[in-house]
């Protein structure tokens, strides 16, 4: 759909006011974060209605996948939620794993829950400090970015890539961890609960802070489950429920977190949320980091048949049916058995779901994302109404959506 | 003083220099200081931020704000199609006069003594001094709200709104919080508000709710955070100048840090004591002759670095209030507690008197 017929969607309600004025925020303005365009009917700095209108960053993503291999649409992940590539790259490998069914080595799915953590704290970092500083408190935004950048160093180490990562492969992930990668992840878990108390002492206290977002952008419980919100939106509106505790995956079960939940589900709500959730991260990579087990990083066991994974290299250069393998899956891509799967990871952002219809095919027969953001996205055209321009800014930052995933 | 003006008028010609001399030296200081608390604002930030902060032009940076002013020249200057052309291009101006024609009345130390003659370090002495300030100072709301109106554009013009609303606001709270120091003086004339706290206490400690108030107002004047409505930039893209470039945008920078430098001035000059050092007198600063106004130069501008200094920490450290929050916290805080001060003063001084 061309943008221009977006534009024309967007209709002026009858009964305005004389002075209600439209005005485009987006898609560049400074914190519409990404290419959001919010259409908003203003009487006087009082939000009448407002039209979120999305596509901007549309790729065409779901199409894309039903042409590539199973394999090739993992840097494609990287792409959706761009602020936590590696989470991205857990959920569709461990859906693939799912229609094919493969089960990756303990000491992958442990590395696993290593990335979705390391890539949730990050994720929460750039949502907290873009939300602190949509309402002006500049200082803690490039605060966190000093801890980014310690997560992006980590994540260096992990696959050699800071951003478009692509480290998954089905059945496990692309290479182990360096032995250097535990003590620094380590110093960096240890570390890292005493910057949380850093940014929470600029905000958690902040008289100005409580202001700016208590009682704003009340999201109920009835509409956050109507609007299929999930994650720390959803958790927010006080609603317990978090994939990694519904239905565990990757070895969730043996780690011991908690799942914060707000009550009112306003702005502030989310804030504390998201903030805990931080906590907890660490508190898990802490576990794993003193758990994680020895063995393949690759599930290579019988493997005979479908031929869905790379042989070990020493064996592709000794063995001739392992040669022949490795040039099928890296020429000519894998089979995955007929049927569909749904899978749903608990991303930062929330519900990160792949739906996998295969019919036997050396790809997918359809690809279907289920983009958290998209869902959130949706909830502020009920939200906004009533509050005050500056307010819009602090629910945007609240909500903390990324283009990228929802225009997919 | 007015001996000093007697002398002058005697002598036209020195009269004229010494006034000239003053004119010059004193805007040329405090341009520089404005474009050096540019440097300042991204220096201080930086380090609150674990950055390194400008740091290629000039050792550690110094010369960043020439690069920038060199910069502002060659930018293309845009004027937009559907401006008002006038009201566009006397924007910036309108802005920025008011903060250089305030410079007039502070008193940057005491009286220099050359050839004989007496010279008091203000340009113009005024017996209305305060008056003046907020007579003038006032005005800048002009070119905030003109160049909101005149780029005729939507974000602009919540900016000029915004602005026209909270500085006619914040004005009022500006000009209570003062009277009670007035009414402790008896005299408008700045000179003898210093004077009167070199030999007793610093306002600060005497007038504290007044000084709270007189801070808060102040931020509020500059459209500084907490209270950059009018050019917030996460709301309204830059607000009231967001359609402007080049030197027109350059100028709406200077004149607000220049009257950063100025309600820096007048905190040091109504509370601070002014040039005032603790546990000196007039009779010391008399004593010093010309040394005693040196020091008392630097003192005074230690005083408004400080103050520009505590602008920096303030605005990278807290959120920014909302319009509604910041209407309440004018009308119905501070003002009452403003109001509720002139009182308390009166009543105490009407004690101390009998």
């Amino acid at each position: 759909m061309s943008t221009d017929a977006r534009v024309m969607d967007v209709e002026i309600s009858e009964d305005r006011h004389s002075e209600a004025m439209m005005i485009n925020m987006g898609p560049q303005h400074p914190s519409t974060h990404g290419v959001l365009r919010l259409v908003l009917e203003l009487d006087g700095e009082e939000v009448v209605r407002a039209q979120p209108v999305i596509g901007y960053l549309h790729r065409g993503k779901e199409k894309i996948g039903e042409t590539l291999s199973w394999h090739q649409f993992i840097p494609y992940t990287d792409r959706l939620d761009y602020l936590a590539p590696l989470a991205n790259n857990v959920a569709y490998a461990v859906a693939v794993e799912k229609l094919m069914g493969i089960d990756a080595p303990p000491r992958a799915q442990a590395i696993r829950v290593i990335c979705a953590e390391l890539a949730r704290i990050s994720a929460h970092l750039l949502g907290l400090g873009a939300y602190a500083m949509d309402l002006g408190a500049m200082t803690v935004f490039l605060w966190t970015f000093r801890e980014r950048e310690a997560i992006y160093t980590l994540v260096e180490r992990i696959c050699g890539a800071r951003f478009t990562t692509s480290y998954t492969r089905i059945g496990g992930v692309e290479r182990d961890l360096p032995d250097d990668f535990f003590t620094k992840c380590a110093q960096f878990v240890k570390e890292f609960p005493g910057r949380v108390d850093e940014y929470e002492g600029l905000l958690t206290t902040n008289k100005i802070w409580i202001e700016r977002t208590q009682d704003i952008g009340i999201i109920t419980k009835e509409q956050a489950l109507q609007f299929a919100l999930t994650g720390p939106n959803l958790r927010g509106s006080g609603i317990d429920y978090d994939c990694r505790k519904a239905h565990p995956y990757i070895g969730y079960e043996q780690y011991d977190f908690d799942v914060p939940v707000g009550s009112v589900g306003d702005c502030f709500d989310r804030y504390l949320v998201r903030v805990a959730e931080m906590r907890e991260s660490a508190r898990i990579l802490e576990q794993v980091l003193d758990t994680i087990p020895d063995g393949p990083y690759l599930n290579r066991d019988g493997d005979e048949e479908l031929k869905s994974v790379l042989p070990d290299k020493t064996k592709v250069l000794t063995n001739m049916e392992s040669l022949i393998h490795q040039f099928m899956v890296a020429t000519e891509s894998i089979n995955a058995p007929t049927g569909e799967v749904y899978f749903g990871a608990e991303n930062p952002k929330g519900e990160l779901g792949f739906f996998l219809r295969s019919k036997g095919e050396l790809h997918a027969d359809r690809l279907r994302i289920r983009a958290p953001s998209f869902c959130a996205l949706q909830v502020i055209e009920e939200v906004l109404p009533g509050h005050l321009i500056a307010d819009v800014m602090a629910i945007l930052g609240s909500i903390d959506f990324v283009m990228g995933e929802c225009d997919r | 003083m007015s001996l000093a003006v007697l002398t002058f008028a005697d002598d036209p010609i020195f009269y004229l220099a010494a006034n000239l001399a003053k004119i010059v030296v004193f805007t040329h200081i405090v341009l520089i200081l404005s474009a050096l608390s540019v440097l300042a604002e991204r220096k201080v930030s930086a380090w609150m931020q674990d950055r390194l902060g400008p740091n290629r032009v000039g050792p550690g940076g110094i010369l960043q704000p020439a690069a920038d002013a060199l910069k502002f020249f060659f930018k293309e200057d845009i004027v937009p199609g559907h401006v008002d052309k006038v009201l566009y291009i006397l924007a910036p101006a309108i802005a920025l006069m008011p903060a250089l024609i305030v410079l007039a009345v502070i008193p940057y130390g005491p009286p220099l003594t050359v050839l004989g003659e007496t010279i008091p370090m203000v340009i113009a002495d005024l017996d209305i001094g305060i008056l003046f300030v907020f007579a003038i100072s006032s005005l800048g709301v002009y070119g905030i709200v003109l160049a909101g109106w005149a780029s005729n554009s939507k974000y602009p013009m919540l900016g000029g709104v915004r602005a026209s609303a909270q500085m006619i606001s914040y004005e009022v709270m500006l000009g209570l919080s003062v009277v009670g120091i007035f009414m402790s003086t008896e005299s408008l004339r700045l000179t003898d508000v210093i004077t009167s706290q070199v030999d007793g206490t610093w306002f600060m400690f005497s007038q504290p709710i007044a000084f709270i108030i007189f801070v808060i107002a102040a931020f509020a004047e500059t459209n500084r955070l907490p209270f950059d409505l009018p050019e917030a930039e996460t709301e309204l893209v830059a607000g009231y100048h967001t359609e402007y470039s080049s030197m027109k945008f350059a100028m709406f920078f200077i004149g607000e840090y220049t009257a950063m430098f100025v309600f820096s001035a007048l905190v040091a000059v109504l509370f601070l004591g002014g040039w005032d050092i603790p546990f000196m007198s007039n009779a010391d600063f008399e004593a010093l002759g010309n040394w005693g106004t040196l020091l008392g130069f630097l003192s005074f501008f230690v005083k408004c670095l400080a103050f520009l200094f505590f602008y920096i920490w303030v605005r990278w450290t807290i959120p920014r209030f909302r319009f509604d929050q910041l209407m309440n916290l004018g009308w119905k805080v501070l003002m009452p507690i403003a109001l509720v001060n002139v009182v308390l003063t009166g009543v105490v001084l009407g004690w101390l008197g009998s």
